[in-house]
């Protein structure tokens, strides 16, 4: 078997991909790389401001729900600034987040490649993601306003409104291209790439849930992306589409909506869990327990994840026959997001833990996971679900997963690589305290959700009656402590890539995947030679000795 | 995994191309007169599934999958379950009401 | 393709790898239109009797002739990969010549039909139109927005035919790498398979 191998210079040392000079230099060096490993960097720039923007608008609607009536902006500004909070944290954070910033860094590391398949399209995501960003931010201030129907753009309200919409759809739309391409590379990447030996299974499981995760981009996408395309065409044609005066059926737009923006969910999070799963074996000490299990899971909640989408649907006057398919369709789609989380506290038990930063993360994932999971099953069930609709429970429910989960998986990825990534050491310490300030100040912040949503709290709504006050001061407070973790989280990361401990060493965590066998941090083409693979990933004994399980040719 | 695999094993002469060609003529005709009859609901119903053969025979023929690896026959698969169950589960909330 | 900066390294091609990509990218064509075709679906379902006297406005013999036309082109677009297999340049820069010409007529068939309509008032936001029923407006809205929308992949797949040709003329497309024209092949012969379904369920409800 032919192995591709390319050996640059005898001796073996190169330059890392930091220092890599190619075609460009400078700006124009990162701006036009088809590097994978760069254009996670870019990623992951672009992504941190828009995070930061994103958070910086929930504080705001937190202050403003600190007191019932007008506290710190108008009824209008309200509705825009929860529109674009959504819009911002979902197209433009929780999708591309995992799979564009370490998919991209990682995944052909961990196969033994030395790229993508694609380069060249992997940079045309990064400027498709970028405009879409550009478009978003730019819909703020155009005269109309930034849009306020909410992230969901549900009909008639987006066809009627005088807002930004058209701009905020295009940005959405574009955004949903972007996300395809990488989509389409990582399938094929996956396929196509693999170094000698690296049979399906024994490829990392993160590798599994991008795998997934990919496919769920590459089918799902473009279903949102027409129905965005129609609402354009409506509002800029009068086209009769969904529109109820022209005949059109508003119900089917959600229908169409979700049966995107449900299997995005699953986007969002299955590269999360892949994350998880990776860790837990490193600070375990541990082989991962039942790896088979978790590589199917991946792809069962992918395939399964496509046939709920109508449970954010249930009052909107649906047949009872669709009704209780879905609710009882959605009653299975959590059953593999269950193996995991049981795999992962096996792989736990006996294990020889170690709580670095991102273990920490880590741990904290699988509480706030099954918090936020559990509630999504309690809201598949019709009855409850006519109860807590369009709730505050509802918010608490999907900031426990999306937040909980795969924020808090992305922040796990980001203390796992950054060593790996730059060379450098972030403050443990100060990463530890960041953490406890955002786990803390996350469940004071969201808890109390669940319970004024109960109560009868409805979401998106400006002001309140008196007997929830209580419950929007606790959660504002949480936000500030939360806001306060993310800030110095930040920090101590940003001020590390300068001032950071400098690490040379390759295996600094004692991971047991093809990343922790390159240099630190990699060279421009991550491996001197390609490797051959003989073995399963995570081969840990007797919770002491890390043992290399690739033999270099 | 031989990556300088090119089509060269499925370069077929113009032959089956010809007669795929055709009978994909005549399917459009034999569709056209079936619309013709009034055979109420049958109508759509046979006009798609002569559509779906149709297509069939430009996936594989004219595409060349059949002579591709299994994988890209999974893959076709995969995407026409996806669309396929979007429909299902749409009418099974559509013809219900 | 990986392909590298360092020069002493041999360029890898991957011509499966390049095929399977662009199959995935032509999924996210299917589902695009199937999207549509989700909502043409539960509105024929709705309305089915306006659909189908809306239909009636329809030619059904310019819809024939246009799916013939398309079928060709996609004979065309074969037999061009087969003669570039061959090295028979030439003969594969005439077959993709006609494949784009064929595409022409389809188009100029598209502009009649289109205009025809805009002359008796029907079209988006018009008041003949907007004084139909409810179904008759969903049906025109669809018709010109599905058959527009793959007007537009038809121009496309045109411009990019054309581009292949220059490459072709270039001996960048030659008899043993021609993997970019099989691609753009694919992405045709998926328009022809949409037009397909498309006639059909526009022409042939009646």
């Amino acid at each position: 078997m032919s192995s591709d191998t390319i050996a640059l210079g005898s001796n073996g040392h190169e330059p890392s991909y930091l220092d890599y000079k190619g075609k460009h230099s400078g700006l124009l060096g990162w701006l036009l790389s088809t590097d994978h490993k760069r254009i996670g960097i870019l990623y992951l720039s672009a992504l941190t401001v828009f995070l930061l923007v994103g958070v910086s608008f929930g504080f705001l609607l937190r202050l403003e729900l600190i007191s019932p009536g007008r506290t710190i902006m108008d009824p209008q500004t309200y509705n825009s600034i929860f529109t674009l909070h959504g819009v911002i944290m979902i197209f433009l954070f929780v999708i591309p987040g995992i799979p564009a910033v370490f998919g991209n860094f990682v995944l052909p590391i961990l196969i033994g490649a030395k790229d993508v398949a694609f380069p060249r399209i992997n940079l045309l995501s990064w400027y498709l993601y970028m405009i879409g960003g550009l478009l978003a931010v730019i819909s703020i201030f155009l005269p109309g306003g930034p849009a306020d129907t909410g992230w969901t753009f549900y009909i008639p309200y987006s066809v009627r409104t005088g807002t930004n919409v058209m701009l905020a759809l295009f940005a959405a739309f574009t955004l949903g291209f972007s996300s395809i391409l990488t989509g389409l590379n990582f399938v094929t990447t996956v396929h196509r790439l693999r170094a000698p030996g690296m049979t399906w299974f024994r490829m990392p499981l993160s590798v599994w849930s991008l795998y997934a995760t990919a496919w769920i981009q590459v089918l799902a996408t473009p279903i949102i992306g027409i129905t965005l395309l129609m609402v354009v065409v409506e509002r800029w044609l009068g086209v009769g589409i969904f529109d109820p005066a022209l005949g059109g059926d508003p119900v089917l737009f959600q229908h169409l909506f979700w049966i995107y923006s449900h299997p995005a969910v699953y986007i969002m999070i299955v590269p999360a869990m892949g994350v998880v799963s990776e860790i837990i074996p490193v600070f375990t000490r541990r082989t991962i327990f039942g790896y088979k299990f978790i590589a199917f899971s991946s792809i069962a909640i992918a395939l399964f994840g496509s046939l709920v989408w109508a449970h954010h649907m249930f009052t909107v006057g649906m047949s009872d026959t669709g009704q209780f398919i879905f609710s009882f369709l959605t009653m299975i789609v959590a059953i593999p997001s269950a193996i995991k989380v049981f795999n992962w506290i096996a792989t736990l038990y006996k294990g020889s833990i170690e709580l670095a930063p991102p273990m920490l993360y880590v741990l904290a994932f699988i509480f706030l996971f099954s918090i936020g999971g559990l509630t999504g099953v309690m809201q598949g069930v019709l009855s409850v679900d006519i109860q807590v609709h369009d709730t505050s429970f509802i918010v608490a429910h999907f900031h426990y997963v999306m937040f909980g989960g795969t924020g808090f998986g992305f922040f796990a990825a980001m203390h796992y690589w950054f060593p790996k990534m730059f060379g450098r050491m972030y403050n443990q310490k100060t990463a530890k305290t960041a953490f406890w300030f955002l786990f803390i100040g996350f469940n004071i912040l969201y808890f109390p959700m669940f319970i004024m949503g109960w109560l009868g709290m409805p979401r998106r709504y400006y002001d309140y009656l008196p007997e929830f006050q209580s419950y929007h001061l606790i959660s504002t407070i949480g936000s500030w402590i939360t806001v306060l973790g993310i800030i110095l989280m930040f920090y101590n990361l940003i001020r590390s890539l300068k001032n950071g401990q400098i690490i040379k060493e390759k295996n600094i965590w004692g991971g047991e995947t093809l990343e922790w066998q390159i240099d630190t941090p990699p060279i421009h083409e991550n491996f001197y030679e390609i490797p051959v693979i003989t073995s399963r990933p995570y081969q840990y004994k007797n919770n002491e000795e890390v043992l290399t399980h690739k033999e270099h040719k | 995994m031989d990556k300088h695999e090119t089509s060269a094993e499925h370069s077929h002469g113009y032959g089956i191309y010809i007669l795929v060609w055709l009978a994909l003529l005549s399917l459009t005709a034999i569709t056209v007169a079936v619309a013709g009859i009034d055979i109420g609901r049958f109508t759509v119903a046979t006009a798609l599934l002569i559509a779906c053969f149709k297509s069939f025979l430009v996936l594989n023929i004219f595409m060349h999958l059949k002579s591709e690896s299994r994988s890209f026959r999974v893959f076709v698969g995969v995407a026409i379950f996806f669309l396929a169950i979007s429909f299902i589960l749409l009418f099974a909330d559509y013809s219900f009401q | 393709m990986i392909s590298t900066q360092a020069a002493e390294v041999h360029v890898h091609r991957d011509d499966v790898g390049s095929r399977m990509g662009m199959w995935l990218f032509l999924f996210t064509e299917l589902l695009l239109f199937g999207g549509m075709f989700i909502l043409y679906s539960v509105y024929r379902f709705t309305y089915a009797e306006e659909f189908h006297r809306a239909a009636k406005e329809l030619n059904t013999v310019v819809g024939a002739f246009n799916t013939a036309i398309l079928l060709t082109s996609s004979l065309t677009m074969v037999f061009s990969i087969i003669a570039i297999q061959r090295d028979q340049k030439s003969l594969s820069l005439l077959m993709q010549a006609l494949t784009i010409l064929l595409g022409l007529f389809f188009m100029v068939n598209k502009y009649f039909e289109w205009t025809s309509k805009f002359h008796h008032g029907i079209y988006p936001g018009s008041d003949e139109l907007l004084s139909r029923s409810s179904g008759e407006i969903l049906f025109f809205g669809l018709y010109y927005v599905m058959t527009g929308l793959h007007g537009i992949h038809v121009l496309v797949g045109m411009i990019l035919i054309a581009i292949m040709s220059r490459f072709t003329i270039k001996d960048l497309i030659t008899h043993d790498n021609y993997v970019r024209l099989e691609n753009i092949g694919l992405y045709w012969h998926l328009v022809d398979i949409i037009w397909i379904f498309l006639f059909p369920l526009f022409y042939l409800i009646t």
